[in-house]
C-alpha cells in the first residue's frame, strides 16, 4: 500500500473517532489559555517579538556555513568533539562507532526529535545494546511501542488510565488514578538507567556560535541527569538549530516555553560548553555532537522554503491546526507531525511519496498565525503544491479534472453549457460518486444567480 | 447616507452562481435598500481560487484572465465571499507574478471588497436596524478573518439587529473544513472538522449559524443535513434580509 493510501485509510479512521477527538481538544484547548495568558503576561508586544525572532534566524541562514563553523571552533577548542553527518545513516555510523570506542552497552536519552529522524532508538537496539527515554511522555511512547505523537507532547493522545495500565504491564506498579504516582514510579524505574548508563544522548534545543555552546531546555530534569551522570555525552542536532550568541536566549528561551507549553521558562535550561575540564568535579569525560544534515541543505537551497528552517520545534502549529486536532499525531507517519511537518516532510523524504501532505489542509493559516518564528507555514503548503504540480507529482485525476474545469470555466458560455448537461448528469452520477464526496455535492438549484438577475432586472 | 452612491459591480462567486444564487440576490437587496446603483457582468464565472489552491497555477491562470477582463473597468467591486475576495486582492500578484496583467490585477485586487468591507466602508452600519429574536453564532471564514483581517466587522453589523443574541465558541476562529479542494480530497477529515465547528456552536445552543462565506455555508449544511443537526446555517446577507425585513 502506498504512503498515501495508508495516510488516507488512517486519517478516515482517526476523523471519526470521537473519544480521540476529546481527548485532544481537551489538551489543546487547556494549552491554549496558558499559551494565550502567558504571551500577554510576558511580552509587552507579542507581535514585535515575533519579528525579532525571526529577523534573528533570517541572519543566522543568510550566514549559515560561517556561523556553523564558528560553533564548531569554539567548542573544540573546549574539549568537544564535531562530526559532520550528512545524512541519518551517517549519523547512526558516527553514534555506533562513538560506542564502539567506549564500549557501550546501556543508552539514556533524553527528548530529542532528531534522534527519531534518524531511528536512534532502532539503531542502538539491533546493535544489541539497552536505550532508556528518560523524559516521561517519551518514556511512555517507547514502553508502549509508538512514536511521538506531537514533537512536543510525545504521549498526548494517552490520559491517566491508559498510562496507568501501561505502567501496571511493563512496570509491574499497582493501578492509579494519580499522576503524581505514576511519576514517581517512572522516577524510580530510570534512576537505576542514569547511573548505569554509558552514554548519555541529548538533543539540542538551540546551539551557540560565539560562544560554542548546546543550550537544552527541558521540564523534568531529565536531560540534565542525561548529559551529566554517565561518562560520555552524545548531542545529536540539526544544523539549523544556530543562533548567533548568548544575546539571543533571553528572546528565544522565553518564546520557546510560551509558545510551546504556555510557560514563562521551562524549568531547567542547560548551556553546555563543553565536558568536564581539568579540576571540575562532574559532568561529562566526553562529548560528542553530530551535527545532522538529512536534507536541510537542500531546503536550505531553495529560496522559498529556506524559511522553514527557522522552526524552533516548539509545536505550536500542531496545537493549532484543525486537521492535526482530527487526524492525530501518529496519522501523519513522519517525524515531524502537523503543518511544519507536512511542509518540509516531502524536501526530506523521496520526492513525491509525501506530497500528500502538502495537501492535508485547508489552508486555514491558524499555523501562520501562532507561529513565533513567523514561517508563512500555509503559503508554503501551497507552494509546495504548485512544486508538486510542476513535477507532475499530482495524480492524473486530478490533473486532467483541472485541465477540464479551467476549459469551461474561462468562458461564460462554456460553463453556462457545462452547467447544463452537468444538471442532467449529476443526479445519474451521484450514487457512484464515493459515500464521503456524494454527501459534499449539494443539490443544484434549476436556476443561476445570472438567471435570477435577468429575471430581476426585468420585473 | 450618502447623497453620491458608487456604482457596485457584483462579483459573484461561482458557488454562489452555481449553488446559493440566493446569497446573491439577498447582497442585491441589501445594497438597492441603500440605494445604490448594482451592476452585474454575465460575462463573469469564478476567480480561480480552486484550481491556485490545488497548485495549478496555469488553470488558475486561465480562469483569473476573465475574471480580469471583465472586472478591470469596474470601480468598486464588492462580494459575498470573504475566501474570494482574499483570492483576488492577495493571491493575484502573487498568480500574476511577472506577468504583463499583473499592475491590472493588484490595482484590481484593492478595489474589492467582501460585503461587511463594504458595509463599514460605506458607514452603513449605523444605518442598519431590524428585530430578531434568536440566539445565534457566527462563523467567520478563516481566510475573511487571517487573509483579510476582518475581525469585529460582522459583528458590529449583527449587534444592530435587536432581540439577538450572539453567542461565540471560545478563542480564535477554527476552520469549518471546507478549504476547496481539500474537502473532496479529503472528505472524511473534512467532515469531522466541519461537525466539530458546528457542534461548538450547538454546544451554545444557537438557532443560527451566520457566515460570511459560501463555501463554509456549503460545507457546513451538507454536513448538518448528514448528521441531522438541527440547525439553520444563513450567509450574512440572507440574515439580514430576514432581520431587516428587506424584500
Amino acid at each position: 500500500m502506498s504512503t498515501f493510501s495508508r495516510f488516507l485509510r488512517k486519517s478516515a479512521a482517526k476523523a471519526e473517532d470521537q473519544t480521540h477527538l476529546l481527548k485532544i481538544l481537551k489538551a489543546v484547548s487547556t494549552h491554549d489559555s496558558k499559551v494565550e495568558a502567558m504571551k500577554n503576561l510576558q511580552f509587552k508586544d507579542w507581535e514585535s517579538a515575533r519579528k525579532q525572532a525571526a529577523t534573528i534566524k533570517n541572519h543566522v541562514l543568510e550566514n549559515l556555513p560561517g556561523f556553523l563553523e564558528q560553533f564548531e571552533k569554539c567548542i573544540t577548542e573546549r574539549g568537544a568533539e564535531v562530526l559532520w553527518a550528512g545524512n541519518g545513516i551517517e549519523a547512526q555510523n558516527y553514534f555506533l562507532e562513538i560506542c564502539r570506542r567506549h564500549h557501550v552497552r546501556k543508552v539514556i536519552k533524553s527528548k530529542s526529535m532528531t534522534t527519531e529522524e534518524i531511528s536512534l532508538n532502532e539503531t542502538i537496539e539491533s546493535a544489541g545494546m539497552q536505550v532508556w527515554e528518560s523524559d516521561l511522555g517519551e518514556l511512555i511512547v517507547q514502553l508502549a511501542g509508538e512514536k511521538p505523537y506531537h514533537i512536543v507532547t510525545p504521549a498526548m493522545h494517552k490520559n491517566t488510565a491508559e498510562i496507568a495500565e501501561l505502567f501496571h504491564d511493563k512496570l509491574g506498579v499497582p493501578i492509579t488514578e494519580s499522576a503524581e504516582e505514576l511519576t514517581m514510579a517512572a522516577r524510580t524505574y530510570l534512576r537505576d538507567a542514569y547511573v548505569t548508563a554509558d552514554i548519555g544522548v541529548t538533543g539540542a534545543n538551540f546551539l551557540i556560535a560565539r560562544e560554542g555552546a548546546v543550550v537544552l531546555t527541558e521540564n523534568e530534569g531529565n536531560a540534565r541527569l542525561t548529559m551529566s551522570c554517565p561518562p560520555v555525552h552524545v548531542v545529536i542536532a540539526g544544523i539549523e538549530k544556530i543562533l548567533p550568541s548568548m544575546d539571543s536566549l533571553p528572546l528565544f528561551l522565553p518564546l520557546l516555553a510560551t509558545s510551546g507549553t504556555g510557560q514563562q521558562i521551562t524549568c531547567y535550561n542547560t548551556i553546555i560548553r563543553g565536558p568536564r575540564r581539568n579540576g571540575e568535579v562532574d559532568g561529562p569525560q566526553k562529548l560528542y555532537i553530530i551535527l545532522l544534515d538529512n536534507g536541510r541543505s537542500d531546503l536550505y537551497r531553495k529560496e522559498r522554503f529556506r524559511e522553514s528552517l527557522r522552526c524552533i520545534r516548539c509545536g505550536a502549529c500542531l496545537n493549532a491546526c484543525p486537521v492535526y486536532r482530527t487526524i492525530g499525531g501518529h496519522t501523519y507517519q513522519t517525524t515531524y507531525q502537523g503543518p511544519i511537518g507536512s511542509v518540509i516532510t516531502p524536501h526530506l523524504k523521496p520526492m513525491g511519496e509525501w506530497q500528500h501532505l502538502s495537501y492535508a489542509s485547508s489552508l486555514c493559516a491558524a499555523c501562520t498565525s501562532v507561529c513565533p518564528v513567523k514561517i508563512d507555514l500555509h503559503t508554503l503548503l501551497l507552494e509546495n503544491r504548485w512544486e508538486a504540480c510542476a513535477n507532475h507529482q499530482t495524480g492524473m485525476l486530478w490533473r486532467f479534472g483541472l485541465k477540464f474545469w479551467a476549459f469551461f470555466f474561462s468562458k461564460r458560455s462554456r460553463l453556462n453549457f457545462f452547467r447544463r448537461i452537468g444538471r442532467i448528469k449529476l443526479p445519474i452520477i451521484r450514487p457512484f460518486l464515493p459515500h464521503g464526496l456524494r454527501k459534499r455535492v449539494p443539490q443544484i438549484p434549476a436556476k443561476t444567480f445570472s438567471t435570477l438577475w435577468k429575471e430581476y432586472e426585468q420585473s | 447616507m450618502n447623497t453620491f452612491k458608487s456604482k457596485i459591480a457584483l462579483f459573484i462567486p461561482c458557488l454562489v452562481d452555481q449553488v446559493y444564487p440566493e446569497i446573491g440576490m439577498a447582497m442585491v437587496r441589501f445594497l438597492r435598500y441603500f440605494g445604490y446603483e448594482v451592476t452585474y457582468d454575465p460575462r463573469q464565472t469564478c476567480c480561480g481560487q480552486p484550481a491556485f489552491n490545488a497548485g495549478h497555477r496555469n488553470e488558475a491562470r486561465k480562469v483569473a484572465r476573465t475574471y480580469i477582463r471583465v472586472f478591470e473597468d469596474a470601480e468598486i467591486i464588492v462580494s459575498p465571499s470573504g475566501s474570494c475576495t482574499a483570492m483576488v486582492r492577495n493571491y493575484y500578484p502573487v498568480l500574476f507574478h511577472n506577468d504583463q496583467v499583473c499592475e491590472t490585477a493588484r490595482a484590481l485586487g484593492s478595489r474589492v471588497l467582501e460585503f461587511s468591507e463594504f458595509v463599514h466602508r460605506e458607514n452603513l452600519t449605523e444605518s442598519i436596524s431590524g428585530k430578531f429574536p434568536a440566539v445565534i453564532g457566527f462563523h467567520n471564514s478563516c481566510h475573511s478573518y487571517r487573509e483579510l483581517g476582518i475581525r469585529e466587522l460582522p459583528f458590529q453589523i449583527l449587534k444592530k439587529i435587536d432581540g439577538l443574541e450572539l453567542r461565540q465558541p471560545p478563542g480564535e476562529p477554527v476552520c469549518c473544513g471546507f478549504g476547496g479542494l481539500f474537502s473532496a480530497k479529503y472528505s472524511a477529515i473534512a467532515a469531522a472538522m466541519a461537525k466539530t465547528r458546528l457542534s461548538s456552536f450547538t454546544e451554545l445552543g444557537v438557532d443560527y449559524v451566520i457566515s460570511n462565506d459560501p463555501g463554509c455555508i456549503m460545507h457546513m449544511r451538507q454536513e448538518a443535513i448528514d448528521r441531522n443537526i438541527t440547525v439553520q446555517i444563513l450567509h450574512l446577507t440572507e440574515f439580514l434580509m430576514k432581520a431587516m425585513q428587506i424584500t
